[in-house]
């Protein structure tokens, strides 16, 4: 019998001390970007211009069954010359701990402007990516991507 | 830590404004510095922030990378050949360090 009292006990304890640390990782470990956090990023990069939303073919899957490796892909229409070219990509997520996942950097001499990678969802949320031109215009483009099993390792 | 290996595939031959496909991937971690290990610790952030490729000595192309990116930084991207020559491909981890792969593409 007072064995059974201490494993009855020892037993609460366990499920108070997982609930306890289930909140404190609930308040420690998720603070999110947020759409106002990344809509503030591009105006940033863009100085407040509008970006043209024509430009940019975005390749990003609907839903995303892991969240540790999504695809994301885009292709923009550019001569890349000296005096036409796509400057820099950045590729922004809203729901992710912090906004930027990665920023190309291209020259004239790629010919062609594509890239892809790979990044982290933490879950379902918006991506943008702003391309900056060289004659200082801006293109955009933006997803909804539904992310089943989030990756953000917590 | 697994041992961080750079891979590239460039085509070995082109043709003169041929625009050709570079892939390259580096098996990396990427520890977002938010992902607990076993023992509910921690794991420091250590990722590959930098990535830089270079033509003949001139940069082309580079990458600011962020711990949103998955681990296992991989990356295609154009490139038009116009000479013969080497591309050096470099992936700055944070805290400086470097690791390097070139390759060569012979055109015309």
């Amino acid at each position: 019998m007072q064995t059974h009292v201490l494993k009855m006990i020892s037993r609460r304890q366990a499920l108070a001390y997982l609930s306890a640390s289930g909140a404190s990782m609930a308040l420690s470990g998720v603070a999110l970007a947020g759409p106002e956090e990344v809509a503030a990023r591009i105006n940033d990069i863009t100085g407040g211009a509008a970006g043209d939303d024509t430009l940019i073919m975005l390749d990003l899957p609907e839903i995303a069954e892991n969240g540790n490796a999504v695809k994301v892909a885009f292709d923009i229409d550019s001569p890349m010359t000296a005096e036409n070219h796509v400057k820099a990509v950045h590729i922004l997520a809203d729901g992710n701990p912090e906004p930027d996942v990665a920023t190309f950097n291209f020259s004239p001499a790629m010919g062609a402007c594509y890239a892809s990678t790979r990044m982290r969802l933490s879950k379902t949320q918006n991506v943008h990516v702003i391309a900056a031109f060289s004659d200082g215009s801006f293109g955009s483009a933006s997803a909804t991507v539904k992310v089943t099993i989030g990756g953000c390792g917590g | 830590m697994a041992k961080v290996k750079p891979r590239v595939k460039v085509p070995k031959t082109a043709e003169v404004d041929e625009v050709i496909e570079i892939k390259t991937l580096i098996s990396h971690p990427m520890h977002s510095g938010r992902a607990v290990d076993g023992d509910g610790n921690l794991v420091p952030r250590q990722i590959i922030n930098s990535f830089r490729v270079s033509f003949n000595g001139t940069e082309v192309m580079s990458v600011d990378l962020k711990p949103s990116v998955s681990a296992n930084p991989f990356f295609t991207f154009p490139y038009k050949v116009t000479e013969s020559g080497t591309f050096d491909f470099v992936w700055v981890e944070d805290g400086g360090k470097e690791y390097t792969k070139s390759k060569k593409i012979s055109v015309g």
